[in-house]
């Protein structure tokens, strides 16, 4: 008290002082204690450009000359950042150095959104951080989407267990789906791949609805997702992830990172799953979920070189995939292909490497080169009873991308040209599909930036496709700031893509279906043309404060038109067919979501989307089967106070409903192999608790469907797997009531 | 004689004029404070008919510059810093134009500069 007392006079002092002598004098106290007023000792204080400088005292205290030429004083001390000061006249200073790294700890404070939408870019992209992806048990990027409302995850068949996206109500192979921009899960893939991509590998995850960039091809339709992978540089050097829920399905990952060199550094991820009990708990005599088998393995290969602008990324990776669907008594080795029992097996292997080189100008940092060249070779073999379907999917894809400026930065534009190469090699019942596809193309995409309220970017593509023709691809985003924290967006984009329709559609195999199609001349694809459609939208975000905290609400309006479409008409229970659209087809889809913190360290997202998906089938315009009209979500986290051990607890609540659907109809099967016209509506309640021991440890357990939601007869001629009206495609909501699982992290 | 030297002279300029760099860099102090003023300092520099690129850093109070020395020079983005109210080490902006900015950019109020 008497010091500071006795400081006050000081300073009170040395102010006179100065006036008379012309002199700049203060205090330098040390920032990280704002309140305290703490000295700083040392520190170095000069005027600008000159040698005119001195040294605080044991009381922070400093005196320095001034004249009129004088400007700027510099503060420094080593810790601590360097600062500048305007001084115009002689006076008296108090300044609050503070220390290095400062910043970033405030940075930490201030608790990240995990999943956020930018107000500033012309894309409608929602980005999902890892943090996000963790609040669901989260094994493989197919149910990485629990927690965002703009993706749909539904279940297509009731043997698989698999999942499938739906964006803009139109099913996962209308969305481009990229690994680190390459385009991945497609083709073969379609079905399954995204159970093939480990959650732990996932680092974020990019959704932009509606047109995308013609940079990954002229493929998406409703949208583009991206998964961006962990990477060696950025990934913890040890990792594992254990999991285990009580459907009986155990997980383990693996990640070790290794820094080789200054410029070197290399991963090794290993995922592996088995479920080898047999669950059958609606008791139709099929399993709930497959048995099944994954080894999953990837090397990578990061390379930096910051100084002279190389940056390089090499992939490897090898994934073996074994799944037993069907009736619980089938045994693989004395009943494959008899009537003994009903069963069947979906054998994957997979290889592909990638390899990505990017070169900044040094000297230009606006300006830049990147390569970009991949290669999958994708075996399935399978069978569903007696349908066999292998497919063998060996594909190519390249891209170079230059990307600079047009006069300054804020006219770029991003060009380049792409090749593709893919080989099909089908084996469907007991007819042979043979395809090559190759494309080649150029893209040139413009965006304007005005630095304040306007964006813009506009691409197109032309491209030839041996099998298609050469056609052009072009799509436009803009974003406008209308008011403060105000965007809104508008986008409107063509898509085309050649379609795989028994890769796409694989729950057609574990029926009586037959096959058929409407075949027209010159189609290239099983007598049917390519899939080519219109996506238009627009959406409004905007930031508020409530509760004394940032919150933000979107509305988004998008429609997809199509011009040709492979329709998929189930309508007639005996058959499947498939034909090329004959009349009109399309999806509206109407969404608007909230983020808020009601609280301290809570997170509400409340969503509600509307779809209106209709298609002209051969028996009129009817509602797409199977697809929710109405669905509203809703997700709540909280998190206690991180503790400084770095130990705190994380609670995760998500709940969706979905509206009554349109099952196909089967009206024309007898009374007994009849569903009902319309499905009841869903309610499903997930929830996970983690508990952070430190920064290194945590464990967690949660519930899935905990409200013991059921599909009851999801099989129709369960009883009869053989007869003419056995279907396991009507599938509406889970089959398997509800799961709880537990898990471990580790990091070192 | 005299003739000769003008033409050697003018030719002199010419090779100056083409050794001139079109993406020349630089990089000057600008005195400002926030995120704002890092948006007004990039605005006002790439406006710069010749500025390419223009990149303020809030911590060290540097603005990268790359522009083209054919078509602007260096006190030209100077003065068009100081004309939105932001000192350069050069430029001292005038009251009128420092009066412009923002309050929360007010760079030259020492309590301004300490909240940030």
């Amino acid at each position: 008290m008497h010091y500071h007392r006795f400081l006050l006079l000081a300073v009170y002092l040395y102010v006179q002082i100065i006036q008379a002598q012309e002199k700049v004098t203060g205090v330098i106290y040390e920032g990280s204690e704002p309140d305290k007023n703490v000295p700083l000792s040392g520190a170095n204080i000069y005027w600008e450009g000159t040698q005119t400088g001195t040294i605080t005292d044991f009381n922070g205290a400093f005196e320095l000359p001034y004249k009129n030429e004088y400007r700027k004083l510099i503060v420094s001390y080593v810790g601590y950042k360097t600062d500048t000061l305007s001084v115009t006249e002689p006076g008296f200073i108090r300044h609050w150095l503070l220390p290095e790294g400062t910043l970033d700890e405030v940075v930490i404070q201030n608790r990240k959104q995990t999943s956020f939408r930018s107000y500033l870019e012309a894309q409608n992209v929602t980005n999902v951080s890892s943090a996000e992806l963790l609040k669901a048990a989260c094994c493989n990027l197919a149910e990485s989407f629990e927690t965002n409302p703009s993706i749909d995850v539904n279940f297509p068949d009731a043997l698989t267990g698999n999942r499938q996206i739906k964006m803009l109500g139109l099913t996962s192979p209308y969305t481009l789906i990229a690994i680190e921009n390459i385009p991945s899960i497609r083709g073969a893939s379609q079905s399954y791949g995204l159970s093939f991509i480990p959650g732990t590998w996932v680092e974020s995850i990019q959704i932009s609805k509606g047109a995308g960039s013609v940079i990954n091809g002229y493929e998406s339709i409703a949208g583009q997702i991206n998964a961006e992978l962990q990477k060696p540089t950025t990934d913890d050097a040890f990792f594992v992830n254990a999991y285990a829920g009580n459907d009986g399905r155990y997980e383990l990952n693996n990640h070790l990172n290794f820094k080789l060199n200054e410029k070197w550094y290399t991963g090794l991820y290993l995922h592996g799953n088995l479920r080898d009990a047999k669950m059958d708990s609606n008791d139709d005599g099929f399993l709930d979920m497959p048995l099944a088998k994954q080894f999953n393995l990837m090397n990578r290969w990061q390379y930096m070189d910051a100084q002279n602008g190389f940056v390089g990324f090499l992939n490897i990776r090898y994934l073996t995939d074994q799944k037993q669907i069907g009736q619980v008594d089938f045994n693989l080795d004395t009943d494959k292909f008899t009537t003994n029992a009903w069963g069947g097996e979906i054998n994957t292997n997979r290889a592909e490497a990638s390899l990505k080189l990017g070169y900044v100008f040094p000297e230009i940092p606006y300006q830049s080169i990147g390569v970009q060249a991949a290669y999958s070779d994708h075996k399935q073999e399978s069978y569903y009873g007696f349908n066999v379907y292998d497919i063998h999917h060996k594909s190519f894809y390249s891209n170079v991308i230059f990307s600079s400026i047009i006069g300054d930065s804020r006219h770029n534009f991003k060009t380049g040209i792409s090749f593709s190469s893919d080989y099909y090699d089908e084996q469907v019942r007991n007819t042979d599909y043979l395809r090559i596809e190759n494309s080649i193309g150029g893209f040139f995409e413009y965006s304007f930036d005005n630095l304040g309220n306007l964006n813009l970017i506009a691409g197109v593509r032309l491209d030839h496709h041996n099998q298609i023709g050469t056609f052009v691809t072009p799509r436009v985003h803009a974003r406008y700031t209308l008011w403060d924290k105000a965007a809104l967006k508008g986008s409107f984009g063509r898509g085309v893509r050649a379609p795989s329709i028994f890769a796409e559609n694989q729950q057609l195999f574990s029926s009586a279906r037959t096959i058929s199609f409407v075949t027209t001349a010159g189609g290239r694809f099983y007598g049917l043309d390519a899939e080519d459609a219109w996506n238009y939208g627009i959406s409004f975000l905007q930031g508020f404060r409530i509760f004394n905290r940032d919150a933000d609400i979107t509305f988004d309006f998008y429609r997809t038109d199509f011009v040709n479409q492979i329709v998929v008409d189930w309508e007639d229970p005996q058959q499947v067919l498939f034909y090329n659209l004959d009349g009109s087809s399309y999806a509206n889809s109407f969404q608007t979501e909230i983020n808020l913190s009601p609280a301290e360290r809570v997170d509400v997202r409340l969503s509600y989307r509307l779809f209106d998906v209709q298609t002209d089938y051969l028996s009129g315009r009817l509602q797409k089967p199977l697809t929710p009209k109405h669905r509203f979500f809703a997700n709540a986290a909280y998190e206690t106070k991180l503790s400084e051990k770095g130990s705190q607890w994380k609670f995760d609540v998500t709940y969706n409903w979905l509206s009554d659907q349109r099952f196909p109809s089967t009206l024309s099967n007898p009374e007994a192999f009849r569903v009902s016209e319309r499905t009841p509506h869903l309610n499903t309640l997930n929830a996970q608790i983690t508990r952070v021991f430190s920064p290194k440890f945590e464990i967690y357990v949660g519930g899935e469907n905990i409200t013991n939601v059921r599909q009851n007869n999801p099989i129709v001629g369960a009883d009869d797997p053989f007869g003419p009206y056995f279907d396991t495609s009507l599938v509406y909501g889970p089959i398997f009531g509800s799961m709880y699982y537990a898990g471990l992290r580790w990091k070192m | 004689m005299r003739k000769i030297v003008i033409i050697a002279v003018i030719l002199m300029f010419g090779v100056q004029l083409q050794a001139q760099d079109k993406n020349a860099k630089a990089t000057i102090e600008v005195d400002g404070v926030c995120m704002m003023c890092k948006e007004r300092i990039e605005k006002a520099a790439i406006k710069t008919k010749g500025v390419k690129s223009a990149v303020w850093n809030v911590q060290t109070h540097m603005l990268a510059l790359i522009y083209d020395e054919r078509k602007t020079t260096l006190d030209t983005i100077h003065q068009r810093v100081a004309d939105v109210g932001h000192d350069t080490e050069k430029i001292t902006a005038t009251e009128e134009a420092y009066n412009s900015v923002h309050a929360c950019c007010k760079y030259r109020d020492e309590a301004v500069v300490n909240e940030h």
